[in-house]
């Protein structure tokens, strides 16, 4: 019973990390591709 | 009936980040970084920090790709066993997506963000490190790393594209500059870690040509690297600090060098020479390629 407690437990940590890494490069590429956006804007009114 | 294999625990995000090498993407960031701010161009630093992250997200996927098809290879030398694959922390289909997800993201990413040049040269490179140097030549021919060596030699030329929109003949010359000092600089490393490479099977020059052969190539590519190193200079596509530093670091890495090819292994041999110009080998791209830069900026 408790080796398999044990694997449960550590595939919760490894989903609950991954989905916070995964959280944050999103977020990280939504901030990017606004600001490329905003770049591109800047760049066809020069 | 077939029988299922054991499931593996989901991988840790750190295990899907060590799949990207990122010591070796250093090198490669920097080498693209300083292409790019050596273009005549500006660059809006929003789209250079882009162009930047695509480079070293194609040769994090480049990696990821080669260590997918390398896990066999990487399981039975001590300087790679303990990598996600063969340690057995991370099943090789979630390799395989993660790499193939990567490199299509990076060079999508790079011809909406940057331009198509840079796009169309960053799916050059990551084709060619994962075809060409991994399936093709690395376990078939000891002339793996000087075919090879060009996919690590794009990123200067992926940065001046992606500032400038095209290529010239100093991003050019870079490229040739990485071409030729990969050879040096693996086989400085193959010299030392021979018989890991033997046990694997791979056929890297002092397995297969022996130590006298991997010498002399050292002293030849060195030769030839130096040429190039130096060129920009003369041809006026540089100015004076890349000209003082290119002669003084490259004369360093031909002492260096000539050292490694003219000794012989004695019995217990530390390969002091060999370690040495291997990790001078590193410091000397960092320091020309941050010298083309200086001279860029600093000169008017």
């Amino acid at each position: 019973m408790k080796p398999d407690l044990d694997r449960s437990d550590l595939i919760r940590k490894r989903q609950q990390g991954r989905a916070i890494v995964m959280g944050l490069l999103l977020g990280a590429l939504v901030l990017l591709i606004f600001a490329v956006t905003i770049s591109k804007i800047r760049m066809g009114m020069h | 009936m077939t029988t299922a294999a054991p499931l593996l625990p989901p991988a840790d995000w750190r295990d899907f980040l060590a799949l990207t090498k990122p010591r070796v993407m250093t090198l490669v960031v920097f080498t693209g970084l300083c292409g790019m701010l050596a273009a005549p161009a500006h660059v809006d630093p929003v789209i250079g920090f882009t162009a930047i992250l695509c480079i070293a997200l194609g040769a994090g996927a480049a990696g990821a790709l080669n260590q997918w098809y390398e896990a066999d290879l990487d399981a039975v030398m001590r300087r790679t066993r303990n990598r996600p694959l063969p340690d057995g922390r991370m099943d090789r289909q979630a390799a395989l997506h993660f790499g193939v997800g990567l490199s299509a993201f990076s060079v999508i990413l790079m011809g909406l963000a940057v331009n198509l040049a840079a796009a169309a040269i960053l799916l050059l490179s990551i084709l060619f490190y994962v075809l060409v140097y991994t399936v093709w030549l690395k376990r078939r021919t000891p002339q793996n790393i000087v075919i090879g060596g060009a996919a690590g030699a794009f990123p200067p030329l992926i940065g001046w594209a992606a500032a400038t929109g095209g290529v010239a003949w100093l991003p050019f010359l870079l490229f040739l500059l990485v071409f030729l000092w990969t050879p040096p600089h693996f086989w400085a490393l193959a010299l030392f870690v021979k018989t890991d490479y033997a046990a694997a099977g791979v056929p890297m020059l002092p397995v297969v040509a022996g130590e006298r052969a991997t010498r002399r190539a050292v002293g030849i590519y060195t030769a030839w690297m130096a040429l190039v190193a130096i060129a920009p200079w003369p041809l006026g596509l540089a100015g004076w600090i890349y000209g003082a530093a290119s002669v003084v670091l490259t004369a360093l890495f031909a002492v260096l060098a000539g050292w490694v090819a003219a000794r012989t292994q004695g019995a217990d041999d530390a390969m002091k020479p060999e370690k040495r110009l291997f990790a001078y080998s590193i410091l000397y791209l960092f320091l020309l390629f941050g010298a083309l830069v200086a001279d860029r900026w600093v000169l008017p």
